[in-house]
């Protein structure tokens, strides 16, 4: 734990350092770069915590990344620009998709519970694809990014930069909280013995439930934030292929940890981006790598560092 | 009517196909316990391999030969190379690492015969209509339910009449008995697999004269099919049959007369809004009702290890 964490503490700072090197090198891309892997970070992180400490392998996580984005996206079209109003929709709208879908699905478990979550987003996607107001497949340009009333400009790229990382602290610490308070433990003790848990007179739906529940309502943020980095919104957020991206963040990483997944989208991004700048073929390569990992490297890269005790 | 009846030979038409991918993926689960998503890979690969063996031999028999013993090929080696050692993994590793084979299988597709989508034509005596009760129905769609009719026929023939199904049915029961019996358990897997990867090949040569053939042809039937053996319950063929007739015959009707149906209830423009968005959703909506009072499916099946 003590190796992780002065990782993660090197980490950050390095990440806080990003504008202004980018600044001092005029490369402004990589603020947009990193900016987006952050966000990725979020959405990995949210899905850690019911895959990695809850065991719930949900394969329809981009759900609440499109609901995030679109509850953004849609109230930007009516006229509201009010950010505070459009993120609170986004999270109590992704926390209530995630609660139908849970409910549905925590209820089957195993390989069902991973074709019901896909199947369902793929339903979110397919409506994405087919109302025509929000721009059907073509998507729709954003008219501006989410006004905070002067509290924080989204538009100046390194103050939306901080934001980002400043909710990717408390996301992490908010997690690191959870994951170790009674809650998380029950969480943890149904993924590692259900029949025990149960025995000792715990009753996991709940748990599972209100864990999904708060992944969700995380990764609408996420949502949120990728919406306004792109400026575009996009059924393609909610895409499968989405969902697999994300989960394989969170095993690059190493699942059930919190350094994990932020590792896994940074690896993972900063891989397609040196792999799709030197081959337009990039994913030929990178789902070979995406065996290879799952094959032999179970633990993630986080695996490699030391670890204290039995504490994961 | 007749329309309604032209659209049900569709839907049917489409529930054969998916039956044609469903069964080979239930089979592999009910067998090996492996969730395989490269299953809609091996689709996109047998409507590829028709296509370029039609351009070649110009035998539109030969062709659907040729492009079947490629698949199974393709299966064979798959499992063998990669699949082989995920049996034993949880299925998280091996939804990761089938997801793996598909970013693989599409961009491999797009090097070889690149992105833009490619049209089969058909030969001439497969290429009119047929009068069906009354409706002009076109020749191909109803070879296509004719094979998928008879191929599902084979198929019950096969795993309830022969030493091959007694073997199939009794290692989805209990495969470490069968182990133990003395049957070779891997070869027989590899069978399995090579089975239903040419079953998914079938049905994706028959899809690329009416649907586009395309990199990531196969993944959106791979979802549909899903809802299929989840519907119809895991492992089970029999389901697997119920499942894609009826999730075939509902998205069909749903997307040909929801729209009119609606605009009989609602405000024109709604109906049109609503409509389509509603027809895409319908076969997932059906799942989740299914779900919601068989968790297990229509068909469960039991298994022991």
């Amino acid at each position: 734990m003590r190796a992780r964490t002065i990782a993660l503490a090197l980490g950050l700072l390095a990440l806080a350092l990003v504008p202004p090197l980018a600044g001092v090198f005029n490369q402004p891309f990589y603020i947009d770069l990193f900016r987006r892997t952050m966000i990725f970070a979020i959405a990995a992180l949210s899905l850690d915590l019911i895959l990695g400490y809850g065991g719930l392998v949900s394969f329809g996580h981009a759900a609440y990344l499109g609901i995030g984005a679109y509850a953004v996206g849609v109230l930007m079209h009516h006229g509201v620009t009010n950010g505070f109003l459009q993120w609170t929709v986004a999270i109590v709208g992704s926390a209530a998709v995630a609660l139908v879908i849970g409910a549905v699905s925590i209820r089957a478990s195993g390989v069902y519970f991973i074709m019901i979550t896909l199947a369902f987003t793929q339903m979110l996607y397919y409506l994405g694809l087919s109302i025509e107001e929000y721009g059907a497949d073509d998507g729709m340009r954003l008219t501006t990014t989410s006004q905070f009333g002067g509290l924080i400009d989204l538009k100046n790229p390194a103050a939306f930069y901080y934001l980002v990382l400043a909710i990717l602290v408390l996301f992490l610490y908010v997690s690191h909280r959870m994951v170790n308070a009674r809650f998380g433990m029950v969480l943890r003790a149904t993924k590692a013995n259900e029949p025990r848990a149960r025995a000792i007179g715990f009753s996991p739906y709940g748990y599972k439930l209100t864990a999904f529940v708060i992944a969700g309502a995380m990764c609408g943020v996420a949502g949120a934030l990728l919406v306004n980095h792109t400026e575009y919104l996009t059924p393609e957020f909610m895409h499968w292929t989405r969902s697999g991206e994300i989960m394989f963040m969170v095993i690059l990483g190493g699942m059930g940890t919190l350094v994990g997944p932020v590792v896994g989208a940074i690896v993972l991004l900063l891989l397609e981006d040196v792999l799709s700048a030197w081959t337009t073929h990039w994913q030929m390569i990178l789902g070979p790598i995406l065996l290879l990992v799952v094959l032999f490297a179970k633990r993630g890269l986080v695996g490699l560092l030391p670890e204290r005790g039995r504490d994961g | 009517m007749l329309l309604v009846l032209e659209q049900a030979l569709n839907g049917l038409q489409f529930g054969v196909m998916l039956f044609l991918m469903a069964a080979g993926l239930t089979l592999v689960f009910g067998i090996m316990n492996m969730v395989n998503l490269a299953h809609g890979s091996l689709y996109m690969m047998g409507a590829y391999f028709a296509a370029t063996f039609l351009t070649h031999t110009g035998n539109y028999p030969l062709a659907v030969l040729l492009a079947l013993v490629a698949t199974l090929l393709v299966g064979v080696v798959t499992e063998v190379v990669a699949l082989r050692t995920l049996y034993e993994r949880d299925h998280l590793d091996q939804v990761l690492a089938t997801f793996g084979l598909i970013l693989f299988f599409n961009e491999l597709v797009a090097v070889f015969w690149g992105r833009a989508a490619l049209y089969t034509s058909l030969p001439t005596w497969l290429g009119g209509h047929l009068q069906i009760l009354g409706i002009r129905y076109p020749v191909y769609r109803a070879v296509v339910i004719l094979v998928g009719v008879l191929v599902a026929l084979l198929l019950w023939v096969v795993v309830t009449r022969t030493r091959l199904g007694m073997l199939i049915r009794a290692g989805a029961t209990n495969r470490t008995m069968v182990a133990a019996l003395g049957v070779n358990i891997r070869l027989l897997y590899t069978v399995v697999f090579g089975f239903g990867a040419a079953l998914a090949g079938l049905a994706g040569l028959m899809a690329g004269p009416i649907y586009a053939v395309q990199p990531g042809m196969g993944e959106q039937i791979l979802i549909q099919v899903f809802v299929v053996i989840v519907i119809g319950g895991i492992g089970s063929i029999r389901g697997a049959l119920v499942g894609a007739l009826v999730v075939g015959m509902v998205d069909t009707l749903g997307r040909a007369f929801l729209k009119p149906m609606l605009a009989a209830v609602l405000s024109p423009t709604a109906a049109q809004n609503a409509g389509p968005a509603l027809a895409s959703m319908l076969i997932y909506l059906l799942m989740a009702v299914v779900l919601a009072f068989r968790p297990q499916g229509l068909f469960p099946t039991v298994r022991s290890r």
